[in-house]
C-alpha cells in the first residue's frame, strides 16, 4: 500500500537552467529515470511532471485532463492559479481555461480569422511592417535592442491591426502584459494589472459595439448578431480580446529574440538565412521546437482516475504536462539539443497539442519566418551586442524569453 | 468479383464537430484538406487520396491535435 508519507520527497519545481538556451538538465533525469514523476508545486501542493513526448501528447489530447484552473489539484505554478482557486478570479475564464463546449463555443468564432489561407493573406502588410521596424532599425544605426525594436512591436502591430486595437497604447497593454506573465508579480499587483486590462477592453469592445467596423473584434459582434438572438455577449467578447492581444504579441515576440541570440550565437546556423538559401519555415518549426517558450502553461488537472505511462493518476490531482522535456525526447527527435532545421520538426508541441493547440500558430509561423529572412537579408553583419551568458533572460516568467538582446552590425 | 484494394489508397474522414481549426491538415496536405472559409473548421477537397497524397492524408490524421481525422482502411 502507498501513501503520500511513503513516497519519497517531491522535488521543488521548476529546476534551474544551467544555460540560457538549454532546458534545465533535470528534465533529461525525469525522463530516463522517472518519466511521470511527483514535485512540489512553487505555490504549494503537488502535482506530476510528465517528460516524456508520447505520454505528454497523451494528456494533452485527453479530456479527463481539465484545462479550468479552478480546479482542485490545478498545478499551483503561476499566480494566475492562485487567483482562479483561491479568489475565484477571473470569474469567467477566456478560452485557456476552459472544457469541452464551453470551450469550443468560445473558440469558434474566431477560427475562420487564423485558417492557413486567412494568414497567408496577411504576408505583403507583415513583411511591409517588419521593412519599416528595419528602416528605423539602420536610420537610428548601431547598436539597437531587437526587443524594443523589432520583436515587441512587429507582432504588436500585427495583432492590433488584427483585431482593431489602437497600436498607440502598446506601452500600456505591453507592461500589463509583463505584469500578468511574471512570477514575481502576486496579489495585488496582479489583480490590478488584470483589471486594468479588463477596463481598457471593455471600453473598446463597447465602442466596438456601438460600431462594428472590419476588424476581428468588429466581424465576431456582428457574427454573434446574425447567429444568436441579437444581443451582445460583452462579457465574452472582452475576456476573448484579452487573451488575443496578450497570446498574440508576447509569444512571438519571445521566439523572435531568443531564435535571434541562437541564430547569431551560431554563425553555421545563420548561414542559409545571410545567403538566401535553406528553408525558413523549417527553421521556424525547429525554433519553436528547440526553445518551448510556454514551458508549464500546458498544465492539467486530473478529473477521473486514470493511467499515464503506467503510472495511476488519481482524479483531482495536478499533472504538468512539460512540453519543453517533450520536445528534447530523443524517441521524438534525433540530438534533440542541436538546432537542426533539417530534421523535419513539425510533430514538435510547441504550440501544444489537443483541442487548446494555438490557435494563432499559422500567424506566428508567418510571422517569425518572415522577421528571420528580412532581419538576416537586410543586415547580414547582424551580431550580439554583448556576452550571450549576461542577457536578460525571462526566467521569472510563466513564458520564456528575452526582456532585452542588444545587437550591432 | 471486385479488385484487389490499392494498399496506397485509402479513405480519408474528417469530423467538423471535433475540429478546433488549427489548420496542421492543410500545411501537411494541402491537396485533401482545406479550411472553410466561414467557420475555419476542416473541408475534405480529396476523400480517396492516393499515392504521395495518401501519405501526407496519414502524416496530417497523427498531427492533428484534436483527432477529427482518420484514415479508413
Amino acid at each position: 500500500m502507498t501513501s503520500s508519507t511513503d513516497r519519497a520527497p517531491a522535488m521543488p519545481f521548476p529546476p534551474p537552467r544551467t544555460c540560457p538556451l538549454h532546458q534545465p538538465p533535470e528534465y533529461d533525469r525525469l525522463r530516463t529515470e522517472e518519466p511521470v514523476a511527483r514535485a512540489a508545486m512553487p505555490h504549494g501542493g503537488e502535482a506530476w511532471l510528465i517528460t516524456r513526448y508520447e505520454d505528454v501528447r497523451a494528456v494533452l489530447a485527453d479530456p479527463r485532463f481539465s484545462s479550468d484552473r479552478r480546479k482542485p489539484g490545478f498545478p499551483r505554478i503561476h499566480p494566475a492559479v492562485i487567483a482562479a482557486q483561491d479568489h475565484g478570479v477571473p470569474a469567467r475564464p477566456n478560452m485557456i481555461g476552459l472544457d469541452g463546449a464551453e470551450h469550443a463555443a468560445n473558440r469558434r468564432p474566431v477560427l475562420s480569422e487564423f485558417t492557413v489561407k486567412r494568414v497567408r493573406a496577411m504576408r505583403p502588410r507583415i513583411q511591409a511592417i517588419v521593412d519599416e521596424h528595419i528602416d528605423a532599425m539602420l536610420a537610428a544605426g548601431s547598436p539597437a535592442d531587437l526587443v524594443t525594436s523589432l520583436s515587441l512591436p512587429v507582432p504588436s502591430l500585427v495583432i492590433c491591426e488584427l483585431l482593431g486595437v489602437p497600436y498607440a497604447d502598446h506601452e500600456f497593454f505591453q507592461s500589463c502584459t509583463a505584469e500578468l506573465l511574471s512570477f514575481s508579480t502576486t496579489g495585488g499587483g496582479r489583480a490590478d494589472a488584470m483589471n486594468r486590462m479588463l477596463a481598457y477592453m471593455d471600453r473598446l469592445c463597447a465602442a466596438k459595439e456601438a460600431d462594428p467596423g472590419d476588424d476581428l473584434l468588429g466581424r465576431v459582434i456582428t457574427k454573434q448578431r446574425t447567429a444568436g438572438d441579437g444581443t451582445d455577449d460583452h462579457e465574452h467578447l472582452v475576456g476573448l480580446a484579452v487573451i488575443l492581444l496578450v497570446a498574440g504579441h508576447e509569444t512571438t515576440a519571445n521566439v523572435i529574440s531568443l531564435g535571434t541570440a541562437a541564430l547569431l550565437n551560431d554563425p553555421a546556423l545563420a548561414a542559409p538565412l545571410r545567403s538566401g538559401t535553406g528553408s525558413t519555415p523549417a527553421l521556424v518549426e525547429e525554433l519553436v521546437r528547440y526553445f518551448s517558450i510556454t514551458g508549464a502553461v500546458t498544465s492539467r488537472a486530473a478529473t477521473e482516475d486514470t493511467t499515464i505511462g503506467g503510472t495511476p493518476i488519481r482524479a483531482g490531482e495536478g499533472v504538468v504536462a512539460l512540453v519543453p522535456a517533450a520536445n528534447h525526447d530523443p524517441d521524438a527527435f534525433d540530438s534533440p539539443d542541436r538546432i537542426d532545421p533539417e530534421r523535419g520538426s513539425r510533430h514538435h508541441l510547441g504550440f501544444g497539442y489537443g483541442v487548446h493547440q494555438c490557435l494563432g500558430q499559422n500567424l506566428a509561423r508567418l510571422e517569425l519566418e518572415i522577421v528571420f529572412d528580412t532581419l538576416f537579408r537586410r543586415i547580414p553583419t547582424l551580431r550580439l551586442d554583448a556576452p550571450l551568458d549576461t542577457l536578460p533572460f525571462k526566467d521569472d516568467a510563466a513564458i520564456y524569453g528575452l526582456n532585452e538582446l542588444p545587437v550591432a552590425w | 468479383m471486385s479488385a484487389p484494394a490499392d494498399p496506397r489508397r485509402s479513405r480519408v474522414a474528417a469530423d467538423r464537430e471535433v475540429c478546433v481549426g488549427a489548420g496542421q491538415c492543410v500545411l501537411t496536405a494541402p491537396e485533401v484538406f482545406d479550411q472553410d472559409e466561414d467557420d475555419g473548421r476542416v473541408v475534405l477537397l480529396d476523400d480517396r487520396p492516393e499515392g504521395e497524397r495518401a501519405e501526407s492524408a496519414r502524416r496530417a490524421v497523427w498531427l492533428c491535435p484534436s483527432h477529427a481525422l482518420s484514415v479508413v482502411p
